[in-house]
């Protein structure tokens, strides 16, 4: 359109630019983070800040959200570099129940493994693991209430595990097998247990968060007690599905914990790219108002002290609260990545902040209450039990050998009552 | 009884959905304290409260995932979106999680949801306030798909709408909200009052989702239509005196395909009619539907009557409906072919 006709300057009309000839503007430049460090080279965590355990003040459940918000550039951390408990956000749980959160996260990784490698031996299409995140699932499962429900993601299998729930319901969904409450219809690890209030997962990345904070507002509205957890992966916060959950959160002053678990990869792409550069996660919430917490989440007793705060901020009606779990993901994505192609293959050796199962296993003997023999005995014990009930699990099938469910299932549970389009279509199929 | 417009029927469905099950809710952009920009919701906030009737934030699939939330947790929300234009947003939610929840879970989980979105052209709207995007919906299984054409089955649809513990998306043709529309822009707009179908009890009661309606019988030819269509099938079949068989599907999904099959095997001849864009639209399933069931009683081809495959043009509204004159060129060919 011609400039003097639309009104509307072209760059070259008069009065547009007198002052600097074109050469001398500065060029724009596309910002692409860079993907650090290279597969071949040495692992570099120089991009983690280090903040010392025990340093961050625990501000009174009731404060104004503001007041939360330095604390989305801090770290809160309990357990030191010698296995000691310092400061305001130590939980102070018996050292039963430490043993117990202990013996959920090792269970937690004996699980793991065995299931990877049936994923390898063809008996199972896929496995994720949750190596090196298990504090985040067993953590926070202890300290919420049994009955409060969760929104997860497909990798805080410890959530399940911590409220006790068997294995050989897990496994079985894994095999789609005869004993397959979900009646194969879902990926390997998209669990789903009403009996545990914990929400059908989906495998959409991000769609549970909003869903979780509908359910707190539920609960709201019906003036219950129980409040909802969900959790995002680092990466998938760039989904609108995030931003409705905090909006959402902060209009209704939903009972509801926000959690999202940094685990510095989403497949090959490094956090960064999903916004970690300019800001933390945890700080999205200073924006919409919300209750800011950022945890080392390799420390079970820190992810157990911030998830109690946020909890019984919820439950006294003070809003909601985002959590940045900051860890590091030790596992591939999922059976199907080679993490050699895109990160040093020993990289979460190195992780600042340890291997969270180490670390709580030390802060036990620290104290007295365990040793590394028992230790040993442990993990010895929990292969033998993840063994034997993988055997039981198998005996109902595996996904290559079956037995399944029967091929009729396939058509029930689209709706409630099956229309007559279904119906035909079964008949069709001729089952 | 009384006589109501679309949206005092639809307000009275809910309200007494809301004095009937404390489960049911309903949310939505200007839904709470203005009562909705077309006022289906006036007056609710007031008599139920605001933990009952609340206005929403502008996302629609915020509102769709909180939706799906609440109906685990228990509720039976309603969820008003301000236009069918404005759903997309919501799609993921809908058939991503809320459509496939009951399924994915094993039925340990469900969606009891409702989805309320004015639908459809005739009043100006360009292409932000009249699309027909039901055929989006249809295509996703796990959803049901309703669109009333009048008060009385705008009120008992809906009250089957809340109650069903399936997702249910619940299209409302605006035009039709304050009186018939015959698809002449030129003629004198009617009041509700007038119609037959305006006569809405004051309390409860349902009309079932999956069972279409015969509004004209006729043994010339099948009209299939919903929503405003049927008002034009209608005036189509008088203006050209045409002996046509006008059927309100009044359900898309599940479809009353015993109703359909009778009535073409009797005329032998099926034209389809509805505003949306043609290819791939709700008349592509009828036709292959038709021909599936109907094949050796079809007389002739059979006719889709559709909006075009543009989008709604601002300032071409009529060009674009397809109004009277068209259902009655269609009708013509299905008599001729």
């Amino acid at each position: 359109m011609d400039s003097e006709i639309s009104g509307i300057r072209s760059p070259s009309a008069p009065g547009s630019g007198d002052a600097e000839p074109e050469r001398d503007r500065p060029r724009l430049r596309l910002h692409v983070p860079k993907h650090v460090p290279e597969p071949d080279k040495p692992p570099d965590f120089s991009y983690v800040p280090r903040f010392a355990a025990g340093a961050v003040e625990r501000p009174d459940i009731g404060v104004p959200a503001q007041e939360t918000h330095p604390l989305a550039y801090q770290l809160i951390r309990v357990l030191d570099d010698e296995g000691a408990a310092v400061g305001a956000w130590d939980p102070k749980l018996s050292p039963d129940t430490l043993r117990r959160g202990l013996r959920a996260m090792m269970l937690t990784r004996a699980y793991d493994d065995r299931m990877f490698r049936q994923q390898r031996q063809g008996k199972i299409s896929f496995y994720m693991k949750c190596t090196g995140e298990e504090a985040i699932g067993v953590g926070q499962a202890f300290g919420l209430a049994p009955d409060d429900m969760l929104f997860a993601t497909y990798r805080q299998q410890g959530l399940l595990i911590a409220r006790d729930w068997p294995i050989l319901d897990m496994m079985c969904e894994c095999y789609s097998n005869s004993h397959d409450r979900l009646k194969g219809r879902q990926l390997p690890v998209l669990y789903s247990a009403r009996a545990a209030s914990f929400f059908s997962l989906a495998g959409n990345l991000g769609i549970q968060f909003p869903q979780a904070v509908g359910w707190a507002m539920a609960s709201a509205i019906k003036g219950d007690h129980r409040i909802a957890a969900s959790w995002i992966g680092e990466g998938s916060t760039a989904e609108p599905d995030f931003h409705h959950a905090l909006t959402f959160a902060s209009v209704y002053r939903a009972p509801v914990i926000l959690n999202v678990v940094n685990n510095q990869w989403a497949i090959s792409s490094h956090q960064e790219i999903a916004g970690g550069e300019a800001a933390t996660f945890a700080a999205r919430a200073i924006g919409f108002g919300l209750a800011s917490l950022r945890v080392d989440g390799n420390d079970f007793l820190a992810v157990c002290g911030a998830t109690q705060w946020a909890a019984e901020r919820a439950r006294n009606n003070h809003g909601a609260t985002l959590i940045e779990m900051f860890t590091y993901r030790a596992a591939p994505h999922s059976t199907s990545d080679d993490p050699t192609r895109y990160r040093p293959e020993d990289e979460w050796r190195t992780w600042p902040y340890g291997d969270p199962i180490e670390r709580l296993s030390k802060h036990l003997i620290r104290i007295g209450e365990w040793s590394p023999e028992r230790h040993t005995q442990l993990e010895a014990e929990l292969v033998d039990y993840v063994r034997e009930v993988g055997r039981e699990a198998e005996s109902y099938g595996t996904m290559q050998t079956g037995p399944h469910f029967s091929v009729r299932t396939m058509f029930e549970d689209v709706f409630k009552e099956m229309p007559w389009h279904l119906r035909r279509q079964r008949q069709e199929l001729g089952v | 009884m009384s006589a109501m417009s679309m949206v005092q029927a639809l307000n009275s469905a809910i309200d007494v959905m809301l004095d009937r099950d404390p489960d049911v809710v309903i949310f939505g952009e200007d839904v709470g304290f203005y009562g909705g920009v077309f006022r289906v919701t006036e007056g609710l906030q007031k008599k139920h409260g605001d933990h009952r009737v609340f206005d929403a934030p502008i996302a629609e699939g915020g509102m769709l995932g909180a939706a799906v939330g609440m109906g685990a947790y228990g509720l039976r929300p309603i969820v008003e979106i301000q236009f069918a234009d404005y759903i997309y947003p919501a799609t993921d939610q809908l058939i991503s999680a809320a459509a496939r929840l009951r399924y994915r879970s094993g039925g340990e989980f469900w969606a009891p949801i409702t989805v309320r979105a004015p639908c459809g052209g005739g009043i100006f709207g360009g292409q932000t306030h009249s699309q027909s995007v039901e055929a989006i919906f249809t295509h996703v299984c796990g959803l049901k798909t309703v669109i009333p054409s009048n008060p009385y089955d705008a009120k008992g649809l809906l009250i089957s709408a809340i109650e069903d513990d399936d997702p249910v998306v619940f299209f409302e043709p605006k035009r039709l909200y304050n009186g018939p529309f015959d698809g002449h822009p030129d003629r004198p707009s009617v009041p509700w009052t007038q119609h037959p179908q305006s006569e809405v009890p004051a309390g409860y009661y349902t009309v079932p989702l999956g069972q279409a309606a015969v509004v004209r019988p006729g043994d010339a030819v099948t009209v299939l239509a919903y929503g405003t269509m049927v008002h034009v099938a209608l005036a189509a079949a008088e203006e050209a005196e045409i002996d046509a068989e006008v059927i309100d599907l009044r359900t898309l999904l599940p479809l009353d395909i015993d109703t359909v099959v009778d009535s073409v095997k009797k005329t032998g001849r099926c034209v389809i009619a509805h505003e949306a864009t043609r290819t791939c639209g709700y008349g592509a399933e009828l036709a292959a539907l038709v021909q599936e069931h109907c094949f050796y009683h079809l007389e002739a081809p059979i006719v889709r009557v559709t909006g075009w495959d543009t989008p709604y043009p601002h300032i071409f509204e009529w060009e674009y409906f397809p109004g009277p004159q068209r259902v009655a060129e269609g009708m013509r060919r299905a008599l001729e072919g």
